[in-house]
């Protein structure tokens, strides 16, 4: 078992801010388009976070043109170019799936406080 | 034939330089004793014969002890030999390391024993579809065989038809599985997919053809 950490040490990245549930990023992942490479950026809510070791996935939610947008993101992806944390919500579970049945004002997450 | 012997560890992913996601499985390579040197004029063909796995003295037989002396090694648990690979300079005793036998983004062909399913009935073991429902008359029998054969003529049932019993803990094969990684200094490899067997089972690792 040890062994199997030691080769997944190697895939995690250590340039990965901590969020949690609840947080809202800014991911800026990198796209390929035809040999030309460029960043998109993604804001939304992260409402889970799954597996772990070099496994370990996340997936964010935004309204994006009224339709609700998910995205799963493996965290050690050499395609994230960079992770921002802009807000920390105050959250009561890890999974935040409830929120796909709210709209508008009642999507709402209380904030932690801003970050130092 | 060239190959090693290892040990499965488990599976994980890793990610690719094109950026894609590829599963793979990480095998630790036992340390591997040349124990033998075969030739073709001793033996008719040309091959050697490595050991892996410590193994208790008391355990071994004196004839294998004496075959283990020769090599100045200690009794070891697997031998296996390696037909028409004898690595320049290889001598009695030397120790096989990865770097000589594989290398990154080659093919691999791995054997091992599958995991052990115990008595199993022909659903499981041999992909038969079932009776496919509860309805049209049927009470308890949706995972039956159906017929085994026919009448009076010929009275039997022939031999090799497909029936329930013991699944798994055989040895299997899988061929062609890309070598993803080599790390020389943990004796570890990481191979494309899946491999049969449990963690911690011993598997033999071959170069693809």
């Amino acid at each position: 078992m040890e062994k199997l950490k030691l080769v997944e040490q190697t895939q995690t990245r250590d340039d990965i801010p901590q969020f949690q549930p609840g947080d809202t990023v800014n991911i800026h992942y990198r796209v390929r388009e035809g040999g030309k490479e460029r960043i998109q950026q993604y804001q939304g809510v992260v409402i889970a976070r799954k597996g772990g070791g070099a496994n370990e996935t996340f997936m964010v939610r935004k309204i994006s043109n009224n339709v609700g947008v998910e995205r799963i993101f493996p965290l050690n992806s050499p395609f994230i170019a960079k992770i921002d944390v802009v807000k920390r919500g105050k959250v009561r579970r890890a999974k935040l799936f409830y929120l796909r049945a709210l709209r508008g004002k009642a999507a709402r997450l209380r904030e932690k406080g801003l970050i130092s | 034939m060239t190959g090693l012997i290892g040990k499965k560890i488990g599976m994980t992913s890793v990610f690719d330089e094109a950026g894609n996601n590829v599963p793979v499985t990480v095998i630790e390579i036992e340390t591997c004793v040349i124990t033998q040197i075969k030739s073709m004029e001793v033996d008719g063909y040309d091959a050697i014969q490595i050991a892996s796995v410590e193994k208790r003295e008391k355990l071994v037989s004196k004839a294998l002890k004496g075959h283990f002396a020769k090599a100045n090694t200690t009794p070891k648990r697997h031998i296996k030999e390696m037909r028409d690979f004898v690595p320049e300079g290889a001598k009695i005793g030397d120790t096989l390391s990865i770097e000589d036998v594989f290398r990154e983004q080659t093919y691999v062909d791995v054997v091992g024993y599958s995991k052990g399913k115990g008595f199993q009935g022909v659903v499981k073991r041999h992909g038969f579809s079932g009776v496919g429902g509860r309805t049209h008359g049927q009470h308890n029998r949706e995972r039956a065989p159906g017929s085994i054969g026919q009448s009076s003529d010929p009275s039997k049932v022939f031999k090799g038809m497909k029936m329930g019993g013991r699944t798994g803990n055989s040895r299997v094969k899988v061929k062609r599985l890309e070598l993803v990684k080599v790390i020389p200094d943990a004796n570890l490899i990481m191979i494309k997919g899946a491999i049969p067997g449990p963690k911690n089972r011993l598997v033999e690792v071959y170069n693809h053809g």
